[in-house]
């Protein structure tokens, strides 16, 4: 096996006791203190990750809005500068190839840029799909020209997600963040001597169901950057976060994850996640297989899934009504927030109604359990506009 | 409970079998303990169940994975720690004291032989840290 990757923070993260793991191909914390402990922190003040290990991919040039219109399932074109889209890559089959979050923004020379923001663990695969569509003529067809870079080296990401995260952030950048939508972004300039003058990207985005934003600075400062931000995080008890308790804050929140809720074999139908794909427009791989599933009958669904005893159900363990297998976990953990186990996976479309009452097969033993309305978590929405 | 008076499971069990007694105090080391931070729930067996060294005996649960615990010694359950159950945060604080899991009546005293002694243990732990 090759040896993992590291992102900038690696020295500070090992400095900081946290328990490294290989995640993706990339050694990234999983804990610095408790998983427990870092989720709570989260939903009740603010907690910043390390994300570097996210594949960041940026395109540029003329042509790039309609080649990305032509690759993701979303509309590109009417995006608004500065807003960012939650969207989808599918293969012919209509199958799920990634979960992207595509940001649209201009450079100091007020050109148009893309970054589209991938898995860790899809990175390679969705490169090469940018390959195989953007061919050396398409990629140079005159004034629709698609300059498509993977900057994911050049630059880390940190996410800050908790209640607290405009107050930590305000002073380091030069936008208003209060009045930031979410999922909207902006190019900023660090204020800190550490970032020497450079910029970044800052975007109202997250993964975690609280308030929070996504910050991309180049990987030269990022470590400044990242000390910067405990500095001025100390008195409000910002805390690191691994990616432990990123996947228990996803959950609460009912998002999916790739390889677990989402795969090449699921559709985004089934996922939930119809609202990602426009049918109608510009031709997308997987297209013409989308307006097809469309018509199909309902297939397995994914649902939220409450159990009611201590155990908790973990990706692959069946489910049952009665004796009868309608389905599989694809994800669950133990619920910091509503102090039970919870989980997600894919049921038959008839056992999908909040209520259904099923069995989860753990390890052997059938432990009750019901559908429950997704997310398991909502935070109280404020006043952020 | 001192840790350098105890025998060990290559699966991080402890065991004390005071001298000339039947019944054995069985816990989970420090070491184990640690590595499974963020612990959540656990599982221990029915009182009177037959125990087999090396089979599970019970299970605990963190937010990232479920452990089986094993048990040691073949033996019969005569008490299990029931304060542990409402209050799992005894197996962090005092895993080799308040944090005991089972009580087991040993089949032969004399299998605690072919278990580790704290020096033995200690070279596992320094060698699974390795990893």
């Amino acid at each position: 096996m090759t040896k993992p990757l590291r992102t900038p923070l690696y020295d500070w993260h090992v400095a900081h006791g946290a328990q490294m793991v290989d995640f993706a191909g990339w050694s990234m914390p999983v804990k610095y203190t408790g998983i427990i402990e870092e989720h709570q922190a989260t939903r009740a003040g603010v907690g910043i990750a390390d994300i570097s290990h996210m594949g960041r991919l940026r395109f540029e040039g003329p042509g790039a809005a309609v080649f990305l219109a032509e690759l993701l399932t979303r509309r590109v074109g009417d995006m608004e500068l500065n807003q960012v889209r939650y969207s989808l890559v599918t293969n012919y089959e209509g199958g799920i190839l990634d979960d992207v979050l595509a940001g649209y923004y201009r450079n100091e020379y007020g050109q148009p840029f893309y970054v589209v923001v991938v898995n860790a663990a899809n990175r390679q695969k969705v490169v090469d799909w940018v390959h195989a569509h953007l061919t050396p003529e398409r990629a140079g067809r005159p004034q629709h020209e698609v300059i498509f870079t993977d900057v994911t080296h050049l630059w880390a990401m940190f996410a800050i997600q908790g209640p607290r995260a405009v107050e930590l952030l305000q002073p380091l950048v030069d936008v208003d963040l209060k009045w930031m939508r979410y999922y909207r972004g902006a190019q900023v300039r660090i204020l800190h001597p550490s970032a020497r003058r450079q910029g970044g990207i800052i975007s109202r985005t997250g993964y975690s169901g609280e308030d929070g934003f996504e910050l991309s600075v180049g990987a030269e400062i990022a470590p400044a950057v990242w000390k910067a931000i405990f500095e001025l995080g100390e008195p409000l008890g910002l805390v690191p976060t691994g990616i432990g308790a990123r996947d228990t804050l996803r959950l609460e929140a009912g998002m999916p994850l790739y390889s677990h809720e989402l795969s090449e074999q699921i559709d985004p139908f089934q996922a939930g996640l119809g609202f990602a794909c426009h049918l109608v427009g510009y031709d997308f791989p997987g297209r013409d297989a989308l307006l097809d599933l469309q018509q199909q009958p309902p297939r397995a669904t994914r649902v939220g899934i409450e159990l009611a005893g201590r155990r908790i159900a973990r990706q692959g363990c069946l489910i049952l009504a009665g004796e009868e297998p309608i389905g599989h976990v694809t994800s669950g953990t133990f619920s910091p927030t509503l102090q039970k186990p919870i989980a997600m996976g894919y049921v038959d479309p008839s056992c999908a109604q909040v209520g259904t009452q099923l069995l989860i097969d753990i390890r052997g033993r059938h432990e009750p359990a019901q559908v429950v309305p997704l997310p398991f978590y909502q935070r109280k929405k404020g006043k952020s506009p | 409970m001192k840790p350098e008076e105890l025998r060990y499971a290559k699966t991080h069990e402890w065991i004390h079998l005071p001298p000339g007694d039947q019944v054995a105090v069985v816990g989970l080391s420090k070491f184990a303990v640690e590595a499974l931070t963020d612990l959540v729930h656990i599982e221990l067996p029915e009182v009177g169940r037959e125990v087999t060294a090396g089979e599970p005996l019970g299970e605990v649960e963190s937010v990232k994975a479920v452990s089986d615990l094993y048990s040691p010694v073949d033996g019969r359950i005569v008490e299990v720690n029931e304060a542990l159950v409402n209050s799992l945060d005894l197996l962090g604080k005092d895993p080799f004291g308040d944090g005991w899991l089972v009580k087991i009546e040993v089949a032969a005293p004399s299998a605690l032989d072919t278990l580790l002694d704290y020096a033995a243990y200690q070279k596992q732990v320094a060698e699974e840290s390795e990893e």
